[in-house]
């Protein structure tokens, strides 16, 4: 028996972004993010030079593809976010994860996870709707929750499909509707698709809100007002797969 | 494609197109079937029965009908086969499970129907099913509302509709047994053979035979080391829909004996540790492999399938010692009505047929496989979900096509399915 690994990597390759997280003693260590691109596998090997760890754990869309160009194992996105929630938040009893391509609702507990949920082939509810409409709108990605929690009020938003939101959107500028009023409809409607979604799943009490557009404030106050349970947001959201992953590293040795 | 060219040439079909069409299910097939490690020997001649539908299978029928046989599409499994082989005929299930054909339909008809239905119209308009020309009539029936509105579409003289009702009840019953008995009679007219007890009997044993021979494999499927995989499985049950039922029958019984072989020398195709699933719910029929192939690949093993393609199609007999003509369809109308469509109100009887499955194969887990646009499938899904869960077994409901764009996705679900189970 080799001893139990002390430090380990977890890269969750997403649809947008990669995230490389290294842990020692069940804390992050090193942190690193960059753009996913055309050719993940090719940025790969720079990005982890220089980091050393016992054992690596593939995770995300991509994890199929790591796992065949350097040794590592591999886990879905859905059970290392189920273990990180352990990690950020030991009460909450799910996890609400919502990425660039993807958004999960899933049930979570001291011995894994239950049942999940997933968004079907739709960018509905998931980053790269508000990373349209931020466009839409002239809005910086990481400038638009700011920009619409300053809103007196929010403009209503009826399409959830984003092509059909986008001319939605550029018809109710042309009404003279302000910017920051449209900006916070769009995150109302967003964290509503959201929590219609989530609530398919036992929430519990509280649920953990993870994934890259858990870093935008309107998301996590829209989606705090939209649910029935208390909503935890960790800092850095977008590591909390990479994260989970590289603690299951650490359990388990045996999968590298 | 074995030299049978000028024949679909001569057919009329759009042979450029029809290559297309070849090119890409022998892909899938390749991609999905042929490369499973440990495959039996004997899937040789289901794999060869795939590859000459549009081949061998095609000059057969041809010939058949040169020498007075007439042959009967079929889209469910409804029609009651019996009927058709004690009339001398020859029933092709005609059902499209192929993505590239539905581009062809999509030029006409609503995209928000089942990619079921939309690759069998897809294939019919895009003149690259060579059945359709050789077909002297066409079985529909009103199983769900996509259907029933492609019959008023392909419809017309070369075209009957059974009517099934939608409830359990002696009324619905007494008007299936109608149309059992009208659908025969309508055989009788198109062949001008008269369908006898003698006749009906013979193809009531010939079925019955078929459907245990199926009921064994399922057998081996769902046994503790299982000698064959649920994709390949699947392969035989599409076979079985449009192949002639003797040799199949033969080709099933050496495929068993050989499945007895590996038992007995310890071959099984399931990985140690490898999870079991029962899948539930909507075909797959010849081309479409999705569902199983990803199951199958992420490590998991599907041991049960509770489909048209799968148990719907083989379990219960028909009661073949009635003496008579009359006595012979009421028992085949009786089988047919023990068929669980979702289409039927309420349909307790597949909730409970799901949830004893599951156990009988000793399942980990269940996968519910909803052709997307399939309401009442879909539907149901959430009952026996419930059920699922009472009965402490987890489950995940997959809505899809029959694109691929998607597989990643599914492929998440169902490894994090697998992963639960570990955990």
């Amino acid at each position: 028996m080799s001893p139990a690994p002390r430090t380990a990597i977890g890269i969750d390759l997403g649809s947008r972004l990669t995230k490389i997280v290294r842990v020692e003693g069940g804390r992050i260590a090193d942190a690193l993010v960059f753009d996913t691109g055309h050719d993940p596998l090719a940025r790969l090997p720079a990005m982890l030079k220089g980091l050393q760890a016992d054992a690596v754990v593939a995770t995300g869309y991509g994890r199929h593809l790591v796992k065949g160009s350097l040794p590592c194992s591999a886990v879905t996105e859905i059970r290392a976010c189920a273990r990180a929630a352990r990690q950020l938040a030991p009460e909450a009893e799910s996890v609400i994860d919502v990425g660039g391509q993807d958004t999960k609702a899933i049930e979570v507990g001291p011995r894994g996870f239950g049942r999940f949920e997933m968004n079907d082939r739709c960018a509905a509810g998931t980053g790269r709707f508000l990373e349209v409409m931020a466009a839409a709108l002239g809005y910086r990605l990481e400038d638009f929750g700011a920009e619409a929690l300053l809103a007196d009020r929010p403009v209503q938003v009826t399409s959830m499909c984003t092509v059909f939101a986008e001319s939605e959107v550029v018809s109710l500028i042309a009404k003279g509707e302000g910017r920051r009023r449209i900006a916070l409809g769009l995150h109302v409607a967003t964290a509503r698709r959201v929590a219609a979604m989530a609530s398919r799943v036992r929430l519990g009490r509280r649920t953990l809100f993870v994934g890259g557009v858990a870093r935008n404030p309107c998301m996590v106050a829209a989606l705090r007002d939209e649910l029935p349970c208390d909503l935890a947001a960790p800092e850095r959201p977008e590591l909390a797969v990479a994260l989970g992953a590289a603690l299951i590293g650490l359990e388990e040795p045996a999968a590298h | 494609m074995s030299g049978c060219d000028t024949l679909l040439a001569e057919l009329g079909l759009n042979m450029e197109r029809h290559g297309e069409l070849v090119e890409n299910l022998g892909r899938t097939y390749r991609e999905k079937v042929l490369s499973q490690p440990d495959r039996p020997a004997s899937m040789a001649y289901f794999d060869s029965a795939i590859h000459e539908l549009h081949g061998d299978r095609i000059r057969e029928i041809f010939e058949a009908r040169a020498a007075g046989r007439k042959m009967i599409g079929t889209f469910c499994i409804y029609v009651p086969e019996e009927i058709v082989f004690a009339a001398g005929a020859i029933p092709v299930a005609l059902c499209g499970g192929t993505a590239w054909s539905i581009p062809y339909a999509e030029q006409t008809f609503p995209r928000e129907i089942c990619p079921l239905v939309k690759s069998t119209l897809g294939l019919a308009f895009s003149d690259t099913c060579p059945f359709a020309p050789l077909e002297d009539l066409a079985v529909g029936e009103t199983t769900c509302d996509a259907k029933k509105k492609t019959w008023d579409i392909l419809g017309g003289d070369g075209f009957h509709v059974l009517h099934l009702p939608h409830k359990k009840t002696d009324a619905a019953r007494r008007l299936w047994l109608r149309e059992v008995r009208a659908f025969a009679g309508r055989v009788e007219h198109l062949t001008g053979v008269r369908i006898t007890a003698r006749s009906l009997g013979q193809a009531a044993r010939l079925m019955n035979r078929k459907r245990r021979l199926l009921g064994r494999l399922a057998g081996f499927q769902r046994s503790a080391a299982p000698p064959i995989s649920g994709t390949d499985a699947l392969v035989v049950m599409q076979v079985a829909l449009v192949d002639e039922p003797q040799r199949f029958c033969g080709a099933v019984a050496r495929l068993l004996e050989e499945l007895r072989r590996r038992v007995r020398q310890g071959v099984t195709v399931a990985r140690p540790g490898a999870k079991r699933v029962l899948l539930a719910g909507c075909p797959a029929v010849a081309g479409n492999y999705k569902v199983h192939h990803v199951i199958e690949s992420s490590g998991a093993l599907v041991v049960a399938n509770e489909s048209c393609t799968g148990s719907r199609y083989f379990e219960h007999p028909v009661d073949a010692r009635r003496r008579t003509r009359g006595g012979l369809l009421a028992a085949i109308a009786d089988r047919y009505f023990r068929i669980d469509c979702s289409c039927f109100t309420p349909n307790d009887e597949r909730v409970r047929s799901v949830v004893r499955m599951a156990r009988r194969a000793k399942a980990d887990a269940v996968v519910q496989y909803v052709l997307q646009y399939c309401h009442t499938y879909n539907m149901e899904a959430v009952r026996i979900a419930e059920a699922l869960q009472r009965a402490g077994l987890p489950s995940l409901t997959i809505g899809t096509d029959y694109a691929d764009q998607d597989t990643g996705q599914i492929r998440t679900r169902v490894e994090a399915l697998i992963e639960g189970l570990r955990s």
